[in-house]
């Protein structure tokens, strides 16, 4: 058993990463929710974030922090874009329908990014990218901490902007009935793109987050998207706060799996809570009870 | 002009046949070879494969005027994915390669090496180190490079050399490997030879992690934790990368981060990508011999095609593909036929001296099981950005560190 600090080590580790976890499975989470749309292509709009803080870094100097923001802004647009003028169509078709165009969408965005900047992984080198915070005898990664900060950040405003906008109310309104919100007047296809808009940015700062803790390759979405699948699973579908807890729950666990048993038991270990978890709460940590 | 008789269009119809159905192979002799060449050119093991596609790259040139033969490279992507380093072989072949190169990974060259096998077309090897493709009694398969067992031994015996080079001697290890087929079996090699090298230290903790692996704190936290003396260190290169960068996060310093006969730590993206931090690191590794003159032609070649590449960060990988096209075109002169089985008996009778190959070693002869044996390794260090040969002495470029300085 390794000493305790070391212990310690891994806990805080992976609380951090599991918070931009937390962030990016939020996205997915939402707009299931309120869509009722299953987002396969969750990890390749991470990774596309990623490219562009990479783009940024490279080109204008910027700090993933600072894309962070812009990041947003244009992810925002893009999903609003994408949901009202494409998805919409398919909403009240079949689930099957759905998904084929949600992983033909995840398929263009991975295959159009091998193209454009080849396989190799890349990377954005700040300042303080390998740098640490040391309390004692614990060393804290800097820019671990940092993307947590933003995480819990980005968290708390989408959080206040759907508890106290009325957007926000009336697209809560649409998630829990969507007939009612429509008899009530309420523009569905607006607040579902809104919603849409809301996730793709999340997604985007949860990319610009975690660029500084891994290496970008055009690869990496497929298991970024199963990633967050198994984390809102765990945390329960549609609960934000849920999702912030599979987040935590995945970080932790693969960290102290990692450490305490064998680093290769990491996903196993991950996978291993899902099955738990379907088989005894099946509707996760904060989902709804069973009617 | 008199009317076409049936006896005529007959005679015309025979000749016609007689010039598809007859065995292309009668047209070939004096023609060219074609090399199926099997990398993964992209995926996760991209760089790699593009360094070795480099080295083949550069090979038709060279050998023409070096043996007076011409050989057509057929290039295939396996995509750093078995399954399509399988379908890719199949194609190959039925494209007309008379010879396959390939295919750097153990698992993808395993693969290859069957259908290979199965069609009875000549695989030559050009890097990978999986012992069992040259222990299946394969007749087809081929391989200047030695297996994992063998690069694990020579590296190991090479750490006895730099502590007595350095007069400093670790007294524990933490030993961190893929755990993919390459590095199994170079983690069975280094366990399995350990206790009979009489090293001065113990390995206090073995941790095997997934070479796709994207962040490795907690690995790096588990080696760190075991207090351990000395890296051992069997890897890739983007988790060599994404490895190091942790140690410096986490402050860890041990003596020296050494792996006994793995890519990763003497590539160029290693070195770019962590500045200072990529130095000091040691590969005890098969190597290019910078004495030979066809090095020398090699390199200059290469330095023409390639002028913006550093020829020492693609030595290893591009000098063994060189090489593995280097036999096949020897074999293709001496056969005098592309007919696979007459290719495949002049291969077997290859006998390259020592100071005509590229890569380092004695003179490239295949055993019955196809497997050539002493391939040799060096000692590089990074120094200054640069993989530096520091031993052994006759081939030292630069003076070893070792222990690495502390991280600041």
């Amino acid at each position: 058993m390794p000493a305790l600090p070391y212990v310690a080590n891994a806990v805080i580790s992976g609380t951090l990463t599991g918070i931009v976890y937390g962030l990016m499975a939020l996205g997915l989470s939402a707009i299931f929710g309120v869509v009722r749309l299953v987002n396969f292509a969750h990890g390749e709009l991470m990774t596309l974030a990623m490219y562009g803080a990479v783009g940024a870094f490279q080109g204008l100097a910027l700090d993933p922090f600072l894309t962070m923001i812009a990041a947003a802004v244009v992810f925002g647009g893009f999903g609003y874009v994408l949901q009202r003028g494409f998805i919409n169509r398919f909403i009240h078709r079949p689930e099957h329908l759905q998904m084929l165009l949600m992983i033909a969408l995840a398929i263009i965005i991975g295959n159009g990014l091998l193209l454009a900047f080849g396989p190799d992984a890349r990377s954005v080198q700040t300042s303080y990218q390998l740098d640490s915070f040391e309390l004692g005898p614990l060393l804290v990664d800097k820019a671990r901490v940092y993307a947590a900060v933003a995480a819990v950040v980005a968290t708390a405003l989408l959080a206040a902007f759907f508890r106290f906008t009325l957007t926000g109310k009336a697209i809560r309104a649409c998630a829990d009935n969507p007939i009612g919100a429509r008899v009530a007047g309420l523009p569905v296809a607006h607040l579902y793109a809104v919603t849409f808009g809301l996730g793709a940015a999340s997604v985007a700062v949860a990319g610009c987050a975690m660029v500084q803790l891994i290496d970008v390759t055009p690869g990496l979405g497929p298991g970024y998207t199963l990633l967050a699948f198994v984390i809102v699973i765990v945390g329960g579908l549609g609960s934000m706060v849920g999702a912030l807890l599979g987040g935590l729950a995945i970080g932790v666990s693969e960290a102290l799996a990692g450490l305490l048993i064998t680093p290769s038991a990491k996903s196993m270990v991950s996978f291993g809570l899902l099955v738990v978890l379907l088989l005894v709460r099946p509707q996760g940590l904060m989902g709804p009870g069973r009617r | 002009m008199g009317s076409v008789t049936r006896r005529t269009f007959g005679v015309a119809a025979a000749s016609t046949l007689a010039i598809y159905a007859f065995p292309r192979r009668v047209g070939a002799e004096a023609a060219k070879l074609k090399v199926g060449l099997l990398l993964p050119r992209s995926g996760l093991q991209a760089l790699i494969g593009q360094s070795c596609q480099r080295g083949a790259d550069v090979a038709p040139e060279l050998l023409r005027q070096r043996l007076g033969v011409d050989v057509e490279l057929m290039n295939a992507d396996t995509e750093s994915n078995v399954d399509t380093a399988r379908s890719r072989a199949e194609r190959l072949i039925e494209e007309g390669a008379q010879v396959l190169v390939g295919a750097f990974d153990s698992g993808h060259t395993a693969a290859i090496a069957q259908v290979a096998e199965q069609r009875g077309v000549p695989h030559i090897v050009n890097i990978a180190a999986a012992p069992q493709i040259t222990e299946q009694g394969y007749k087809f398969v081929f391989r200047n490079f030695p297996p994992a067992p063998e690069i694990g031994r020579n590296g190991l015996v090479l750490l006895g050399d730099i502590f007595r080079e350095s007069k400093v001697a670790p007294k524990t290890a933490v030993f961190m490997h893929v755990n993919d087929t390459f590095g199994q079996a170079m983690a069975k090699g280094v366990a399995a030879l350990l206790p009979k090298l009489s090293l001065p230290f113990k390995v206090v903790d073995t941790i095997p992690y997934d070479p796709a692996a994207k962040d490795l704190t907690v690995e790096v936290s588990r080696a760190k934790a075991t207090n351990a003396e000395l890296l051992l260190l069997v890897c890739r290169l983007n988790d060599a990368i994404v490895l190091r960068r942790e140690m410096v996060k986490q402050r860890w310093s041990p003596m020296g981060v050494v792996s006994p006969g793995s890519p990763g730590l003497y590539e160029e993206q290693f070195s770019k990508g962590l500045g200072k931090y990529g130095d000091n690191c040691i590969s005890n590794t098969v190597w290019f011999n910078p004495k030979n003159q066809i090095t020398h032609d090699f390199a200059a070649a290469f330095k023409k095609r390639f002028p913006k590449d550093e020829f020492a960060f693609h030595g290893i990988n591009a000098s063994y593909t060189f090489d593995a096209v280097l036999i096949a075109a020897d074999a293709f002169k001496r056969a005098r036929s592309t007919d696979p089985k007459a290719l495949a008996e002049a291969i077997r009778q290859t006998n390259i001296p020592a100071t005509d190959r590229v890569s380092f070693g004695g003179p490239i002869k295949f055993n019955a099981k196809g497997q050539v044996e002493g391939n040799r390794s060096v000692v590089i260090q990074n120094l200054r950005g640069k993989p530096t040969v520091v031993l052994p002495a006759e081939l030292a470029e630069g003076k070893l560190v070792f222990p690495m300085p502390k991280l600041g």
